[in-house]
């Protein structure tokens, strides 16, 4: 049941994109055509739950031993550095396939900001093992939901007459508000 | 020193990094409900852009170009980490408010950006003034969106009263929806801005070739 309420939270009430502004760079970026987005999406949700499985054992089993917690900030960006790099080495050798869908994608997202964060709070709201993963794949998941709902409003808004003061970027940002706005109706969903 | 002025310049307005470049904007939305989160994210990020882009411009000529990511994320990651430990010691309040966008400035674009566009190419001088210029141009886009939401959603700026008492705060403007909100007009009016700036400069310079005609 807890963990239902921990992904429900990071997947809806808390969305990393329209909630918490989190990745907005690959947002803006990334949606202009549906299926860009949803190939970012999941290349995105692989690669937080690996990072999560990776740094939490880290922190807890040799940060903190160590006594070595300030150096938090480095040691999980060049672990997820170098976990981006592995993983594209193991694609391209062994899922030729899956390598072709989403490997375009894989070294923009060692600097989105999202995956970072998720490995951050994983430590400082005091997650177990499971629970953190269960987070990673919540949060991972609304980015997922962000990217395709505004990738969808994006194609309809190209035959749509948009005002003169707001054509270009303007534009996606009032998107993202009022998508905003329904999001916050989830907000009373768990107690 | 004219060139300089113009490389400062650029950070400003042309090649604003919120507004027009379009980099690095989760922090500048995230943080901005309130005047004192905005001017203390703009100096963290000032700080470590410019020690970052001083530090790999004096080493630029000996980091070999195929691990030149890597030892720039090092580089940024040691700089974040001395801001983060500053802010808890002496700002402790100031830093929960910003929680987890502190460590964040390590994957800002912005760094990363000008640090391998313009960094590991110039001189000493230049970076500092495009370092200085980026940074002042991230922190008037902050303190302008938090000035605005603030002033609106609580009545306040930087946590004075502005408004009447009888002001009836709206709390849209808090709420992460109201970020999105002025930041869109924001980039409308950059937009703007920039469209009359080079049409001013276009017919000065016809006049200009009008009379050497």
């Amino acid at each position: 049941m807890d963990l239902m309420k921990i992904f429900l939270l990071a997947l809806l009430v808390n969305n990393i994109v329209v909630m918490r502004f989190l990745a907005l760079c690959s947002y803006i970026g990334m949606t202009s055509d549906v299926g860009q987005s949803v190939g970012m999406g999941f290349a995105v949700t692989f690669v937080t739950v690996l990072a999560t499985a990776a740094t939490w054992p880290i922190y807890n089993y040799i940060l903190v031993p160590l006594n070595l917690t300030f150096l938090q900030i480095l040691i999980f960006i060049l672990v997820i550095a170098s976990l981006v790099q592995l993983v594209e080495f193991y694609l391209k050798k062994n899922v030729p396939g899956l390598y072709s869908a989403m490997g375009i994608y894989l070294p923009l997202i060692t600097t989105n900001c999202a995956i970072l964060a998720v490995t951050f709070e994983n430590i400082s709201f005091k997650y177990n093992f499971i629970e953190s993963i269960a987070y990673s794949v919540g949060v991972s998941l609304g980015y997922l939901l962000a990217m395709v709902l505004l990738a969808g409003i994006r194609d309809r808004m190209k035959t749509s007459p948009v005002p003169k003061f707001l054509q270009g970027t303007p534009i996606l940002f009032m998107a993202t508000a009022l998508i905003g706005i329904a999001f916050m109706g989830f907000s009373g969903l768990i107690k | 020193m004219k060139k300089l002025y113009k490389v400062f310049r650029q950070g400003l307005i042309f090649e604003n990094p919120l507004l027009m470049l379009m980099i690095g904007l989760c922090s500048a939305i995230a943080v901005t409900t309130s005047v004192s989160n905005g001017i203390g994210m703009g100096l963290a990020m000032t700080f470590v852009l410019l020690f970052s882009e001083v530090i790999i411009s004096l080493f630029r000529k000996l980091i070999p170009s195929a691990i030149r990511i890597p030892i720039f994320i090092i580089v940024i990651a040691a700089f974040t980490t001395m801001v983060d430990l500053v802010m808890k010691a002496y700002f402790p309040d100031l830093s929960k408010s910003m929680g987890v966008f502190i460590p964040l400035i390590v994957v800002n674009c912005i760094i990363m950006g000008r640090v391998e566009a313009f960094a590991s190419k110039q001189n000493l001088v230049s970076v500092i003034a495009d370092s200085l210029g980026m940074g002042l141009g991230y922190t008037w886009v902050l303190i302008g969106l938090a000035a605005v939401r603030e002033l609106l959603g609580n009545g306040t700026l930087a946590g004075i009263q502005i408004m009447p008492s009888s002001y009836q705060p709206i709390l849209f403007f808090i709420l992460p929806p109201g970020g999105f909100f002025v930041f869109s007009l924001f980039i409308a009016f950059n937009i703007w801005l920039k469209k009359k700036m080079e049409a001013s400069q276009r017919t000065k310079e016809l006049a200009a070739k009008k009379e050497a005609a």
